[in-house]
């Protein structure tokens, strides 16, 4: 889109003259900084998987690059030996268990929160909604001790839990739905109240009542909010380590991949080789999610609602 | 269809904020009412009242012998056209104007009939699977419109539906309005600050200022009679010549000329008022002249405009076309002393 902004501007000023060179370099500089952020991601995660299939030998004495050159030697070793020596496959289990619940539950809070807030009269709503967002300044660290303390009096432990035959997640949920809440619904609000007031009003006179005007219009109209909001709210869940060694840390068999991955490698740096592997897995979930999801965020999707 | 009744309506927002001031009008069944009025004089507020998109601090509004003050706004039975269109962004034009139908838990059937038929009367058969924004403004427009009139409302309601549009479709949609509110016999209510639009559409117009209401009539009516000084400014283009006059028994003397009225009036100082047409280069009455010093000449074709001084004040007047006229000029034109309007200085209200 950018290049394409740039492009446009091109044309505007006369071949040669000072004003087409300033557009010209700035196009440059624009295709510089581009090209050099797409580089500075892609050359370590390159290195990172090139790594992961290379014996362990060669990766103690040589860097990643001397694999591009002969002799080739690649290997599966590192994720075999992975498999063997660790619960990969439950973690990666444990960490979907625990990252899509975690995903949705907040945001569809949060979109009926954000609507009420943006569109709905309530007394102090300006006020609650200020608290609410004031909780963003809360650090999360701060909530352990309180709601492990509530978790333990009203049993959502992970025994109490799997003896109900509920999910043994359950605690954690509440605890990333909680942590997710603030944000989500601060900019789904946001979100919601640049929406052009007419096309309540006019869904008002149609005779849409309010969960109609929520599911039939809002909705579909916040889809790239949403999907931004859902692409952040994962993101954080699934590389989220913290909060999970608390809540679940203590239970290898429902512990998710990042808790999985601490414990692969021990103080002393040994195993690092099975750490590219291992990593590789936990990086290509996030980044077929965002993919998957980011064609929402440039789409303008409210173009030709209001205006001639 | 049905009558509107604004009975004594008020809208304030706070105490010292009143919007729309002791409003009365009675539209008629079928009738064409135009609001008009400035930016901010409040006909949107008297409109999104009658919608129910306002609450009504004081009086009443009926719809029919239906007092509405404490009606849902779906439960109207009218219809709105906003400024903006207000189409749904992500439904097809069809889904647009099926869905007021749907929410009225209509019959798939008689729903996809009554978009069908109005989209044969807007013209919009070929485009009911695009979204809007695939659409023109002169398309998005007449979705608009085809949302409205699949209800078949007793009212329909637009808030100034043609300012998004260029001047040229503009008019062709001012036509095609007037056509649809034939068909469809119903009661408009239309608000805009295009007086033009006013003139031409109106079977009535309600001028507002400033929250109060100025004047209700015919075009022709306000424009020949109008009430006080605002109306004779606000309707006809160019505006209506204003001259401060001291008047004694039935004679006005301005600062550059001196006209004999067609009745006597109190004593005192006033506003002449006579609008650019009447000021030509025929003179029929010798005794009514005046001598004017042109500054600017606009030449249109059909028309000559000059703007000069007369005395110490601004004067507009309406010649012959091929008449030759340079800045700098003096001309001596007539002055057409039957249409003349004289003003209050205190009240501003006429008096002639």
């Amino acid at each position: 889109m950018s290049v394409a902004a740039a492009a446009r501007t091109e044309s505007t000023a006369a071949f040669g003259s000072m004003q087409w060179i300033s557009q010209r370099l700035g196009t440059i500089v624009l295709h510089v900084v581009v090209i050099g952020l797409t580089l500075a991601w892609v050359v370590p995660t390159a290195g990172l998987i090139i790594s992961s299939f290379r014996p362990f030998a060669n990766i103690a004495t040589s860097g990643w690059w001397a694999a591009l050159s002969p002799p080739y030697a690649f290997t599966l070793d590192n994720y075999n030996q992975l498999f063997e020596q660790s619960n990969l496959g439950t973690a990666i289990f444990n960490s979907f268990m625990v990252s899509v619940p975690s995903t949705v539950i907040p945001v569809t809070i949060a979109a009926f929160a954000a609507y009420a807030f943006a569109w709905m009269k309530f007394p102090a709503r300006d006020w609650i909604f200020l608290a609410f967002v004031g909780l963003l300044a809360v650090p999360l660290q701060l909530t352990f001790i309180p709601v492990l303390k509530f978790y333990v009096e009203h049993g959502i432990t992970i025994e109490n839990l799997t003896a109900l035959n509920l999910p043994p997640w359950v605690g954690l949920w509440l605890a990333h739905a909680g942590y997710g809440l603030p944000f989500s619904t601060y900019l789904l609000a946001n979100f919601f109240r640049a929406l052009p007031s007419d096309l309540f009003e006019s869904a008002e006179i149609d005779g849409a009542g309010t969960l109609t005007v929520f599911f039939r219009i809002i909705l579909p109209l916040s889809v790239p909010a949403l999907a931004s909001l859902v692409i952040f709210q994962f993101l954080w869940v699934w590389n989220d380590l913290l909060v999970a060694l608390i809540y679940v840390g203590g239970s290898p068999e429902v512990a998710p991949l990042t808790v999985n991955l601490a414990g692969l490698t021990n103080s002393l740096g040994q195993g690092y080789q099975l750490l590219t592997a291992a990593a590789f897995f936990s990086m290509i979930v996030p980044l077929v999610v965002f993919l998957s999801l980011q064609r929402y965020f440039v789409r303008g999707i409210l173009a030709g609602s209001v205006k001639g | 269809m049905a009558s509107v009744t604004y009975d004594h309506v008020v809208k304030r927002y706070t105490a010292d904020v009143t919007v729309v001031k002791d409003f009365n009008v009675q539209i008629a069944d079928k009738e064409f009412m135009v609001l008009v009025g400035p930016s901010g004089c409040g006909k949107s507020t008297a409109l999104r009242m009658l919608a129910g998109l306002e609450s009504i601090t004081e009086g009443q509004i009926r719809i029919g012998d239906r007092v509405v003050n404490n009606v849902a706004a779906k439960d109207r039975d009218i219809a709105m056209v906003f400024q903006s269109y207000a189409l749904y962004p992500h439904m097809s034009v069809y889904d647009n104007m099926a869905f007021p139908l749907q929410m009225q838990h209509m019959p798939k059937n008689d729903i996809d009939k009554r978009v069908k038929n109005a989209s044969r009367i807007l013209g919009l058969d070929n485009f009911l699977k695009r979204k809007p924004r695939a659409l023109s403004g002169g398309q998005r427009q007449r979705v608009a419109l085809g949302r409205a009139i699949v209800r078949s409302p007793k009212v329909f309601l637009l808030d100034e539906p043609l300012s998004n549009l260029d001047a040229k479709l503009r008019g062709q949609t001012r036509i095609e309005l007037q056509k649809l509110h034939r068909d469809l016999q119903t009661t408009f209510i239309y608000v805009t600050h295009d007086q033009v639009e006013a003139m031409t559409m109106g079977d009535r117009i309600a001028i507002m200022n400033a929250g109060i209401l100025q004047q209700v009539g015919t075009p022709g009516d306000i424009y020949d009679h109008p009430a006080n000084l605002f109306v004779a400014g606000f309707i006809g283009s160019p505006t209506m010549n204003f001259v401060p006059v001291t008047t004694s028994d039935s004679t006005a003397k301005a600062s550059g000329f001196e006209v004999k009225l067609p009745k006597s009036v109190p004593a005192g100082k006033g506003t002449l008022g006579f609008r650019p047409e009447t000021v030509t280069d025929r003179i029929v009455d010798p005794a009514s002249t005046i001598d004017m010093k042109v500054d600017v000449v606009e030449r249109l074709g059909s028309d000559q405009f000059l703007y000069g001084q007369v005395g110490g004040d601004s004067v507009t007047a309406r010649v012959d076309p091929k008449l030759k006229v340079e800045p700098g000029d003096m001309v001596h034109l007539g002055l057409d002393t039957r249409t003349l309007h004289l003003f209050d200085a205190e009240s501003e209200a006429a008096l002639l």
